[in-house]
């Protein structure tokens, strides 16, 4: 029985995580199914799904959201479907996170929860009517330089954003508070012809029928409006050479088919064209058909609005089927993106690692040989489930594995885990699971929490849109991060075992030495190649081989304190303690040049949630000095016998342990 | 005096040196970031790592930024406090943490790292780390930046420089379609200084320096108690006001200065000369001269001209995808005539220069494109000592590698192979 449950437990974590690819039956609207349309956002093609959860994700902070009306949770993508299509119904959701007293106070909120109100989240209806006391402070606060704002400023900011965004979502497949957006369409299309006809014979200076003009552009004007709200773009253009190119918006295509919106700036003064072009587009006024897919989408509208399932059902259907064909590549990249999304591969790896490093724990009290294999079974499964997680993510954005800060810790994660169960194969003394399952615990929440920013699949600015480099110099350097870390966290293990258990003996304790020694031969030669690998990408790029920038510095300290750590072995000024106390000094360094470099642009004191990050960052430092001074403790006080090795039993000039003689 | 000798170079020979001086790196690039934004860049490069010493006001001025990392948030330094004086030098700067790290690199391998073929992996990597520091310092001194921006259309045979300027006295070559051109480098621009040239009918005076500067059209109504800056040219209508110079990258400084002229038959006037007035004209012995403050040119011996530019962002979005400058290079010395895409990630390497796209803008009078041009002789450096570095620790961790486990077998040979849980069975 004991041989198999480690079997068994593995099994089933794997069962768990696998099962959640399979998408929940859903047996009312398709509303699953229209996330899986593709849309352009960002500047990506990618699904109306990612787009609801990042869009909440930057409103409320959450992926979901309470059903006031319903009970029970409200996924991102049912929320969203509800802000485009029956606004009024989503604004009473409370969907807007405030924390801020000031800001509560500046919308006349109550600071406290009282009655139906959390405190917290408020509804949109709640926060119109004093919408302009925020407006008022947004210019003064988008003035100052980031580093200077107050935390109010910040908050006033990040209201007003998430406030555009959620005004983008409305404006994404009907105009802002339409009710029937079939109909407006009908009797906007009736306007066209004669329309267009008096819109010519008045910039010809011909006489008109001013009914007709007016009857036109009163839609013409509202559809200006509604693309200047800059929503996501959802109707396909014929065909597509370069990903994303030729998509319109809503507003947008519904202008073409009278006046287009250069045109109409053009007439209104607001951005003068070249007399030539704004000639040209006169002449075809009218003469561009209405976009084969506005009527598609203007059915699911009717058809969700009157609660009508198997219509919404069916002109979902209906729109997709026109997709099928010229869209195949699209489509299957954003079936797998909704797919990778349903199924938080990265959040299921975290919980088994977390269970794998209670798990380990508990063998260091009671050693009990079962529960270590179940940790490793269980390390192992999480290690693949995340590789599922990177390599998805990789195949969807088509880029190297780093290509942000949150991709960054991300891989981060998967390299250390990487290095632990190598080192736990090779050396079998449960210390290498420990490091393994404590470190990708650790650093898939870190990637949870710099999720919270927005769209982690962002395209890549000019300069840095190159996967050559990114494979290269950034993938290497982040490994030069991930295995300074393990020999840090080695270190940790060597410290806390020492101290507070009897289990770390001597031989072990030199053991474990050695694995630092050589993870952090390993790091030097991954964090220098990876540093100069920048150096080399910045040369090619803009002709400056070193530019001293943070980031580039923080790099160099890395490679510059392993150098010391190796020097400091290799000289024989310092041994098995030394080095491993060293090496808990490397996760310092590590997490400066990761984040503390960052902290530096948006300025130290910069709040929000990089206060929250900076505050981690603080603990985190002072948690690596605190085991450092225990550390330190007379080896009297040590209770296992790792560091009581007498003087005489060392090599007074010690060789480089790995090298053995 | 042998002893002594014998005892120096145990010092500069010794691993306790290397990693001080490792650790003492570690500090100053750690402050030399801190630094970075109260000082700029430019100016933290030359205080911290381009000196042999970090004097005190640069440091007071990175631990004024480490106090926001607990919270303690002491107010930056003012801006000209960065060039009062006296500095006095209490930490060793970039230029001698290297060169120290360098003999002490030389003294261990001629005192006392033998030679074996175990050590061939070290011996290369401490190469690869010595011409390393020394291709740095051969860059400090021999490569040099500038910019070339251009409309449109527009044809330029020069670049000028990022940061330096130039007081230039212009006057046609009778017959010709060139200028000749007298040029005084801005580092001579100092309040009071003269200056001769022997093809200059007169005496340059500078009464006033501004290394930054906002100068304005006078407003007499207003500026009621504000004489005009200087007493002929566009100087006469206008004032000009001293501004802290600017350090951080996105901002440049406006030089400005009012000079006097003087010929042979006494004063000419006082010009105001500045970033913001092109060409003025001044009329000494017989000759139009056209004097400007401008940035100091490279002129080229070949010419750019900018054909077409390309700016695309994606789709809905401000986030830029792809800037690209179509040139055509123009060289009479070669006689090459041939047109050129440069692109970011995609430079051009051209005449012992190479050319990077940095900016491009299509706002302002039509489509502007910016170039930032490189020399540098000595690019080749990092690349080579990267690649005996990178060679040489593989080469050592892999020679360690085989002895370690060659080590553990033969262990494994005697001893009982670990078992899954070593620690279970000796558990207490």
């Amino acid at each position: 029985m004991k041989r198999w449950i480690p079997w068994l437990v593995a099994l089933v974590a794997l069962g768990c995580a696998v099962s959640r690819i399979v998408p929940k039956r859903e047996p009312g609207m398709a509303v699953a199914e229209f996330g899986r349309l593709p849309v352009v956002f960002n500047g990506r093609v990618q699904p109306f799904d990612s787009v609801a959860r990042n869009s909440l994700m930057q409103i409320r902070n959450r992926q979901t959201l309470p059903d006031d009306k319903a009970g029970g949770t409200m996924e991102a993508m049912p929320w969203m479907l509800e802000l485009m299509l029956k606004p009024e119904a989503a604004d009473a959701r409370r969907v807007f996170r405030i924390d801020h007293p000031d800001l509560k106070a500046l919308f006349g909120l109550p600071l406290d929860p009282s009655g139906d109100d959390d405190g917290k989240h408020y509804s949109w209806n709640r926060l119109q009517p004093r919408f302009s006391n925020l407006v008022e402070q947004v210019a003064p606060a988008e003035e100052k330089a980031a580093t200077t704002r107050t935390t109010f400023e910040q908050a006033v900011l990040k209201l007003h954003n998430a406030a555009t965004l959620y005004m983008r979502l409305q404006n994404t497949i009907q105009p802002m508070r339409g009710t029937n957006f079939a109909a407006e369409l009908a009797a906007y299309q009736a306007s066209i012809p004669a329309g267009t006809l008096a819109f010519k014979s008045r910039m010809k200076g011909m006489d008109f029928q001013t009914n007709a003009l007016v009857a036109m552009l009163e839609y013409s004007e509202r559809y200006l409006a509604m693309d200047g709200m800059r929503a996501p773009l959802i109707l396909p253009p014929d065909h597509a050479e370069k990903e994303g190119d030729g998509w319109l918006r809503m507003g947008d295509a519904l202008l073409q088919a009278s006046i287009p919106g250069p045109l109409f700036t053009h007439i209104m003064g607001k951005k003068p064209l070249p007399q030539e072009e704004a000639e040209q587009m006169i002449e075809s006024v009218g003469t561009v058909p209405m976009h084969r897919s506005i009527a598609r989408f203007a059915a699911i509208s009717t058809a969700y609005r009157a609660n009508d399932t198997a219509g919404f059902n069916a002109a979902v259907a209906d729109y997709r089927a026109t997709l099928d064909r010229p869209f195949a590549a699209e489509l299957s990249k954003v079936a797998w993106e909704t797919t990778f999304y349903r199924t938080e591969p990265f959040y299921s790896a975290q919980l088994m690692y977390v269970l794998a490093f209670v798990l380990a724990c508990a063998y260091w009290v009671g050693l009990w040989p079962t529960i270590l294999r179940t940790a490793w079974w269980l390390v192992v499964v999480a290690f693949l489930v995340h590789n599922a997680g990177l390599v998805s993510r990789m195949l969807i954005g088509g880029r190297p594995p780093v290509t942000n800060l949150y991709s960054s810790a991300i891989f981060i994660g998967w390299g250390a885990v990487g290095l632990g169960l190598l080192l736990e194969h090779y050396w079998k003394n449960a210390i290498g699971i420990a490091v393994a399952a404590l470190l990708g615990f650790a650093s898939l929440i870190v990637a949870h929490m710099l999720s919270l920013a927005g769209d982690t699949m962002e395209m890549m600015r000019a300069v840095l849109d190159t996967n050559f480099w990114l494979a290269t110099h950034v993938t290497i350097v982040t490994l030069g991060y991930a295995s300074t870390l393990v020999a840090g966290f080695l270190g940790l293990f060597y410290v806390g075992l020492g101290v507070f258990t009897k289990v770390l003996q001597e031989k072990d304790g030199r053991n474990l030495t050695r694995m630092v020694y050589g993870i952090l031969c390993f790091s030097i030669l991954f964090s220098f190649t990876g540093t100069v690998l920048g150096g080399i990408w910045a040369d090619q790029s803009w002709g400056r081989f070193w530019g001293w920038d943070p980031k580039e510095n923080g790099a160099l300290m890395i490679v510059l304190w392993n150098a010391l750590v190796l020097h400091c072995r290799m000289g024989g000024l310092v041994r098995d303690r030394g080095l491993n106390l060293l090496a808990i000094f490397g996760n310092i360094v590590v997490a400066w040049s990761w984040f503390g470099t960052n902290m530096l642009g948006v300025g130290l004191h910069a709040y929000g949630f990089t206060d929250a990050a900076f505050i981690g960052l603080l603990s985190f430092a002072g948690a690596m000095l605190a085991f450092i001074g225990i550390g330190l403790l007379p080896l009297s006080a040590w209770r296992s016998t790792s560091g009581q090795a007498k003087a005489g039993t060392l090599p007074t000039r010690p060789v480089p342990a790995v090298a053995g003689k | 005096m042998i002893p002594m000798l014998s005892r120096l170079v145990k010092v500069l020979s010794s691993v306790r040196l290397a990693v001080a001086l490792l650790a003492c790196g570690i500090v100053l690039v750690f402050l030399g970031t801190l630094a970075q934004e109260p000082m700029g860049l430019y100016l933290v490069q030359e205080r911290f790592f381009k000196a042999f010493f970090v004097d005190q006001i640069s440091i007071n001025a990175a631990v004024r930024k480490a106090s926001h990392l607990v919270f303690l948030n002491l107010d930056p330094l003012p801006p000209e406090a960065y060039e009062a004086h006296p500095r006095i030098p209490v930490f060793p700067g970039g230029y001698l943490i290297g060169g120290l790290l360098l003999v002490n690199l030389l003294c261990a391998h001629i005192a006392k790292l033998k030679l074996s073929w175990r050590k061939t992996g070290i011996l290369l990597t401490h190469a690869g780390v010595v011409l390393m520091i020394v291709g740095q310092v051969f860059t400090d001194l021999l490569s040099t930046e500038s910019n070339l921006s251009f409309f449109e259309g527009e044809t330029k045979a020069y670049s000028e420089h990022v940061d330096r300027q130039e007081l230039v006295f212009a006057k046609d070559v009778p017959g010709t379609d060139r200028e000749s051109v007298v040029s005084i480098p801005a580092s001579m621009l100092k309040d009071g200084a003269e200056i001769r040239h022997p093809s200059l009918p007169f005496v340059v005076r500078v009464r006033d320096w501004y290394q930054n500067s906002t100068s304005r059209t006078r407003a007499p109504m207003v500026h009621t108690n504000r004489q005009p800056a200087a007493s002929e040219g566009v100087g006469r209508k206008a004032i000009v006001d001293r501004l802290p110079p600017v350090r951080d990258m996105d901002h440049r400084n406006m030089p400005a200065a009012v000079i006097e002229l003087s010929g042979e038959k006494g004063a000419l006037g006082t010009w105001l000369m500045s970033g913001q007035i092109s060409n003025q004209e001044i009329e000494a012995d017989g000759a139009t001269w056209r004097a400007e403050l401008r940035p100091e040119r490279l002129y080229l011996p070949f010419s750019f001209t900018l054909l077409k530019i390309n700016h695309e962002v994606y789709r809905g979005t401000d986030i830029p995808r792809n800037f690209q400058s179509r040139v055509r290079i123009d060289n009479p010395g070669t006689g090459e005539h041939r047109e050129v895409d440069i692109y970011m990630n995609n430079p051009l390497r051209y005449g012992g220069l190479t050319f990077y796209q940095s900016q491009m803008n299509r706002e302002l009078l039509g489509q502007f494109s910016g170039l930032q041009v490189v020399r540098n002789p000595s690019w080749l450096g990092p690349y080579l000592s990267t690649a005996m570095i990178f060679g040489g620790m593989l080469l050592h961790f892999a020679i360690m590698l085989v002895g370690f486990i060659g080590k553990q077998k033969k262990s494994a040979a005697t001893q009982t192979p670990p078992t899954v849980v070593p620690a279970a069975a000796r558990g207490r």
